[in-house]
């Protein structure tokens, strides 16, 4: 175990490389831009490769071809780009291949600008491309984090074979941060056997395909598809909480927005008001049942975060109308100030809401 | 009694779905007939593109991945280099590869990406009903050019692998045609150099193979091969246009 400070961009670029990723196919955008720096560097060493491509069309689909021969594969890029990367990320789903993709979210819609945001939340967890299908959607808060969920990511996309995203924003990338790095180790990449890498090299013949003319198929397929989603809904949300202990306001936050709440709430603490927080960090599957319960003990929540009120709506969803669901964000590229977030804990908790 | 002539081993014996005197089965034939004399049958792996020819996938006896809409060169793209030891070809229509999949193709040839492209240019979007395609003659009629083709609204057809030439990366690119034994045999040889350049690691490769779409074209198979030659040889002529050193 080595402790070392490390830079948001970097941690992503060892996670992956730790995680036995060899290749990556990305195009640079800002706030994007150094983990591809990092990793130009770094895969070589590994005997990898870092592939500058020519649009994020393209890249996505490389990771596509990547993926359907077996290997460990990952894009990353922002907004602008991810939207271009939509169209790849259906067709993986449908033709069931696994990928990491990166989402440093900046401000938006269209160029918007390159500060941080986490506008991306619906395109990320409700779809963004076309089609049924779902994508697994992690929100680590930490250096530390992006270490440890970057390389889940690439589990998890093995292990359903399924695009996983990992999302986070310009401070989550350019902040450095104390981790703990633990000792390289050889890790097993499990077998693929359905990967098209020709046919002298596995039984019979593969196909990696998204395309069933006859409604009939794609129908089986689509229910598979939701058989393993209903899965990943029952096995995976992750949230991580802080006390919840007789609290009667729950913050809810996720990523750089969660990092702001949780002085709110020590704030807040210190005030004599009851507040706790739940951190969402699986975006999706959504932490809906955790946050059911603690609803049925507490009088509001409050969704915090850098958009309109985006992941507001899941939680929502999740308290099923038992108490109110406030939400404060900023936007634009915006970081909200743990101040202002407290002000407005104070209005709702003085009945500011109500008036 | 001794057979002289059969299916190649790498087509499937499936019904095709391609439509009378349409010229996809014979360039799915030569593929399959040159992969089966080089005997890279168990270590080729074949893109598909979107259009008529998405069915490739199920009439190539060999692993193959369906790309989205123009993407087969970067898909093409990702499976080489993860596994630079087998033998990577993607099949596309004039509509995928020089339309929606411009950036793709002209990118993976400018890397001189070590793929071999077959593109299969019949001057119609064959598919989704008969419209314009870039490679669509002047004075064309289709479904979205009525009155035929005009400079002034949608401009000129694009030539391909005249367009790639000066690529540095483009290793050997050529120009057929399927529509008669004598170019149908030429043809052959021209498929099988392109394979042999990517086998012998020379970079990109892209054969361009004028085709028939009687159905769209609303001609006969026999006038289709006629039109074909009196209209699409002047314009797209057939030949070599690059071929690397050790092939000169």
């Amino acid at each position: 175990m080595t402790r070392l400070l490390m830079k948001g961009t970097d941690a992503i670029g060892e996670a992956a490389v730790r995680a036995g990723c060899r290749y990556f196919f990305g195009y640079p955008i800002t706030p994007q831009s150094e983990l591809t720096h990092y990793l130009a560097r770094r895969l070589p060493e590994v005997g990898g490769l870092y592939l500058q491509a020519e649009s994020e069309v393209a890249s996505i689909n490389m990771v596509y071809g990547a993926a359907g021969a077996g290997a460990r594969v990952m894009t990353a890029s922002s907004g602008p780009g991810i939207s271009l990367m939509q169209e790849g990320f259906s067709y993986m789903a449908g033709a069931e291949l696994p990928c990491v993709a990166v989402n440093l979210m900046r401000g938006g819609p269209g160029l918007g600008n390159i500060a941080p945001s986490q506008a991306d939340y619906f395109q990320a967890t409700k779809g963004g491309g076309h089609g049924d299908y779902h994508m697994i959607v992690l929100a680590p808060n930490s250096v530390q984090e992006i270490l440890d969920y970057t390389q889940k990511a690439f589990d998890l996309a093995d292990q359903y074979r399924n695009p996983v995203m990992v999302m986070a924003d310009g401070i989550m990338a350019q902040m450095m941060e104390p981790v703990e790095l633990e000792e390289e180790r050889n890790i097993e990449l499990p077998a693929k056997p359905w990967a098209a890498t020709g046919m002298a090299y596995h039984q019979g013949r593969n196909v990696i395909n998204s395309c069933y003319v006859i409604p009939e198929e794609m129908e089986v397929v689509n229910l598979r598809l939701e058989k393993k989603y209903q899965q990943i809904r029952q096995n995976e949300p992750l949230c991580d909480s802080y006390l919840l202990e007789g609290a009667e306001i729950v913050l809810v936050a996720f990523g750089t927005a969660s990092r702001l709440c949780r002085s709110v709430v020590d704030k807040a603490r210190q005030r004599g008001i009851p507040v706790g927080m739940i951190r969402p960090i699986t975006l999706w599957p959504f932490p809906y049942d955790f946050i059911e319960d603690i609803a049925g003990r507490v009088k509001w929540m409050l969704a915090v975060e850098m958009n309109m009120g985006q992941m507001q709506e899941d939680v929502q969803l999740a308290v099923k109308g038992k108490i109110p669901v406030y939400h404060y964000g900023r936007l634009g590229g915006m970081v909200p100030v743990a101040r202002d977030i407290l002000e407005e804990v104070v209005k709702l908790y003085n009945g500011g809401a109500l008036r | 009694m001794k057979k002289v002539f059969t299916r190649p081993k790498t087509l499937k014996d499936v019904a095709y779905h391609y439509c009378p005197g349409c010229t996809h089965g014979i360039a799915h034939r030569l593929i399959a007939e040159v992969i089966d004399e080089l005997g890279i049958q168990n270590t080729t792996i074949g893109m598909t593109s979107v259009g008529c020819s998405v069915f490739t996938m199920e009439y190539f006896d060999m692993d193959m991945v369906q790309a989205s809409h123009g993407r087969a060169p970067a898909v093409a793209t990702g499976i080489k280099r993860v596994l630079p030891d087998r033998i990577i070809f993607t099949y596309q229509g004039d509509g995928d590869l020089a339309a929606i999949g411009t950036g793709e193709f002209v990118h993976a040839a400018a890397r001189g990406e070590n793929i071999t492209v077959i593109f299969i240019n019949n001057a119609v979007y064959g598919m989704t009903g008969g419209q314009m395609a870039p490679t669509t003659l002047m004075g064309q009629v289709t479904k979205t050019t009525p009155f035929g083709r005009s400079k002034e609204v949608n401009g000129f057809p694009v030539k391909v692998c005249e367009m790639l030439t000066p690529l540095e990366g483009a290793a050997y690119l050529a120009r057929v045609s399927v529509h008669s034994p004598k170019s149908i045999i030429q043809a052959k040889k021209v498929i099988k150099k392109s394979f042999e350049v990517q086998m012998e690691g020379l970079g990109f490769s892209l054969v361009e193979v004028l085709s028939t779409c009687p159905t769209n074209w609303g001609l006969s198979p026999l006038e289709s091969v006629k039109w074909l030659e009196d209209n699409m040889i002047p314009y797209y002529p057939l030949g070599e246009f690059k071929k690397p050193g050790v092939l000169a």
